[in-house]
């Protein structure tokens, strides 16, 4: 395949989970807010904003407050931001465009429908209101892509190329919200069984949609070090960062099977793979939470530079 | 003006109000169908054609908009009769214009003999002086042709205007019946038309066909688009991927040992044949627009070493060319020895003093169209046009006749359309798409009807209003 598909496709799906985190940042924001007084949901929200990376180009247009609707215009169909959703699902629909002949007709009708909805539901501002219905929308038709993907794409190059596109990212906003989140996940300064850390976890689980699993998983108990290590290691969990990597590994492995040969981007993959084999949430916490998180943002985003070089992405 | 005249013949009913054969099996359906119900048809087709993204940008437009091409329901229909005739005709012509091709740039017998005035080739930017004594494999100029057909009467089809070039809308042609068959399954049980949809597989298979002498036994082809923001990517994106081809632009492309190489994923790898829908003047910056980035430098060179195809073979434009066609009958004859069996429009060459003299004196009659202009764009419609329009065309006309041709205002045939009132009669014309390859000619029994959506409307082109139609050709 042509080194500029893989990269359409790359992002393609890149634009596509980042659409589906953003929604789910803001699920967790709306509802984080709607238990607290004003002064701390207003908190909540721009912990939301420095989550998606957006408190820059949010506090460049409206200062320091953070009324909840401002924010989740901001983060869901607001021009000045360049990452919002109605531009991300855009551009998700531009690059399968441009890889229109490598991908099934159900895949880019969905991606299509996904958009043509998303200029609907967000034409017009959105109140508190309209905002769950809004963000059940996104879901569904995020779902809906992934299903036309799963169940019509050809299991090859330019299927590895999208699934390794979308876990990058994956595993770049689990890291990011943990990266903003760790304080409150650090035994020392949690109080244990309060109920406004409880909250705070919860939240926390939430802006990944984890809470029930991780409930399930733990018979209802909340502790941080817990929620830690399922959202790190627990592999069993579709959004953790062992359970990215893995599916990075078996993807990468599947293109170095059709190609015949392994690339740089492999051996980078299985040192950063080999961590999460001998990793204890134990020696995470022991190196420092925020050292391991702001080392694996960057060596992830290594990796993705690495894939690009060695499948000439670009000339 | 630019009206229907009660004259004009209409493919559907005849003069006594009775219904014409072709579409006998056709109105016995449409009769038993629920008007509302079909209404809603429409709708549902339209957001189909939105969900399916078959739509076209529209030039100059700030938020390179994307547009429909309105879609009627009711079929465009053509019976086995008439098609086989139609076939030998459209047959005849592109072969014809092949040799004619092959003859331009070789040795020019038909303007030694005096049958072509050298005046037509000089200055002519179409004529490409980079073909001159070279032959592309399998000596074919025009892989792809769409030949637009118009009709006036029930054995009367005329070739309107020859595409030799880069002939667009065969997606149209196969989208219309795919979206005809979801809509009405049970009217295709009733009435038996001929399938269209291979058009992609015929498509791949010619141009394997003529990849060149030194390609492996598969040869690679690759569908060049100038990319996304072009107004036709949704066809060449549609035709790749129909085709399992590579859909490149000339970023991913270079000339590698001689070779057109395109940047894959494992590196270069080479192409045999390019189905390019690229113009001439920004195939390579090299040889053509210095400025272009839609090409690919250097291809010329490896083209005229034969070590790729292009499809159609640079210069084809040639035959496009207005003044060219008004010679098409004397090429047809020159080429095949046999008479045109689909005749040419009537057309007033203005560069001779006769012709010019008339046209002149009857602008107000006329469609004048520049020779060297396409899509409809620095033409007069005499009947539609002010008196001062006129006048300041007059002008222009004076003072460079070369530069037009004149053909009568025609009483276009016409289909009926599906409007809130029923059944309406509206202009169409049909533009069959062609195949060619050594191994020979291939029409798709089919083709593209363009329809005026305006009652009266003369005009079909979809920038200016104009809708299409499913095409049938009945099985027998």
């Amino acid at each position: 395949m042509l080194g500029r598909s893989a990269n359409g496709i790359f992002w393609m799906f890149r634009y596509l989970e980042r659409v589906e985190n953003t929604a789910r940042l803001v699920e967790a924001g709306f509802r984080m807010a709607l238990t607290r007084d004003a002064a701390d949901a207003s908190e909540e929200w721009r912990s939301v904003i420095i989550t998606a990376g957006l408190q820059s180009s949010y506090e460049a247009k409206f200062g320091k407050e953070y009324p909840g609707h401002q924010v989740f215009n901001f983060m869901l169909r607001d021009k000045d931001n360049p990452g919002n959703v109605l531009t991300m699902s855009e551009a998700a629909r531009t690059n399968a465009r441009m890889v229109r002949a490598g991908i099934t007709r159900e895949l880019w009708e969905s991606i299509n429908e996904n958009w043509m909805t998303l200029c609907d539901v967000l034409a017009r501002p959105i109140r508190d209101t309209s905002l769950g219905d809004i963000l059940d929308t996104i879901r569904r038709q995020s779902t809906q892509v992934r299903g036309a993907m799963m169940g019509t794409m050809l299991r090859n190059e330019i299927f590895n190329f999208a699934r390794i596109g979308k876990f990058i990212e994956r595993a770049d906003n689990t890291a990011r919200i943990l990266d903003v989140k760790y304080y409150v996940l650090l035994p020392a300064v949690s109080y244990v069984g309060s109920s406004l850390d409880n909250v705070q976890w919860d939240n926390v689980l939430r802006s990944v949609s984890g809470e029930r699993a991780y409930r399930w998983l733990n018979a209802g108990r909340m502790d941080p070090r817990g929620i830690a290590e399922f959202l790190i290691l627990d592999g069993r969990f579709p959004r953790s960062l062992a359970f990215c990597y893995s599916k990075l590994r078996s993807n990468l492995a599947s293109l170095a099977r059709e190609y015949g040969s392994e690339m740089g981007c492999h051996e980078l993959l299985r040192n950063a793979d080999s961590q999460f084999h001998s990793l204890t949430i134990e020696r995470i916490f022991e190196q420092g939470l925020h050292e391991f998180i702001g080392d694996f943002i960057a060596r992830n985003q290594q990796l993705a530079l690495q894939i690009q070089r060695d499948y000439r992405f670009m000339e | 003006m630019n009206q229907t005249s009660a004259a004009c013949f209409d493919e559907m009913i005849d003069a006594d109000g009775a219904v014409r054969s072709a579409y006998g099996g056709y109105s016995a359906w449409y009769n038993e169908q629920v008007p509302e119900l079909l209404r809603r048809k429409g709708l549902e087709a339209e957001a189909f054609f939105r969900r399916t993204g078959i739509t076209f940008n529209v030039y100059g437009d700030e938020d390179a908009e994307e547009r429909l091409i309105p879609f009627d329901m009711v079929p465009r229909i053509i019976t086995a009769t008439q098609w086989r005739r139609l076939e030998k005709g459209i047959e005849q012509r592109v072969r014809a214009l092949n040799a004619f091709l092959h003859d331009l740039y070789h040795r020019q017998e038909i303007v030694r003999s005096g049958r072509l005035p050298e005046r037509l080739l000089q200055n002519n930017p179409a004529f490409l002086h980079e073909m001159v004594g070279f032959t592309p494999p399998g000596g074919v100029y025009t892989h792809i042709v769409g030949i637009d057909l118009v009709r006036t009467g029930e054995d009367d089809f005329m070739v309107l205007e020859d595409n030799a070039r880069t002939p667009s809308g065969v997606s149209y042609m196969l989208e219309n019946r795919e979206t005809m068959m979801a809509m009405f399954p049970e009217l295709f049980t009733r009435v038996r038309v001929r399938d269209v949809s291979d058009y992609p597989r015929r498509l791949a298979r010619s141009l394997a066909a003529c990849a060149p002498a030194g390609a492996s036994s598969k040869p690679v082809v690759a569908v060049l688009t100038p990319g996304i923001y072009n107004s036709a990517y949704f066809e060449h994106a549609f035709l790749a991927d129909q085709m399992g081809a590579e859909l490149v632009e000339g970023s991913d492309l270079r000339v590698e040992n001689g070779r057109i190489a395109m940047r894959t994923t494992c590196g270069y790898e080479p192409i045999d044949v390019i189905y390019r829908r690229v113009d001439d003047e920004y195939l390579d910056p090299l040889t053509f627009n210095p400025n272009s980035v839609l090409g690919v430098s250097g291809i010329m060179d490896v083209y005229r070493a034969g070590g790729v195809t292009i499809a159609n073979a640079p210069g084809t434009g040639i035959a496009d060319d207005k003044a060219i066609y008004s010679f098409m009958p004397e090429i047809v004859e020159f080429y095949t020895g046999e008479k045109p069996i689909l005749p040419n429009v009537p057309t007033w060459r203005c560069a001779e003093a006769d012709s010019l003299a008339y046209v002149l004196d009857n602008l107000a009659d006329l469609v004048v169209k520049e020779v060297h202009g396409s899509g409809g764009y620095g033409m007069l419609i005499g009947p539609t046009s002010s008196k001062k329009e006129i006048a300041r065309f007059a002008e222009k006309l004076r003072a460079k006749p070369q530069n037009y041709i004149a053909q009568p205002t025609l009483s276009l045939s016409t289909v009926p359309i599906f409007t809130k009132a029923g059944l309406a009669p509206r202009h169409v014309d049909l533009r069959p798409f062609v195949l060619v390859s050594p191994g020979g000619v291939d029409i798709t029994p089919g083709g593209l009807t363009r329809v005026a959506l305006k009652k009266g409307s003369l005009v079909v082109n979809s920038s200016q209003g104009g809708g299409t139609k499913d095409s049938w050709v009945l099985d027998a």
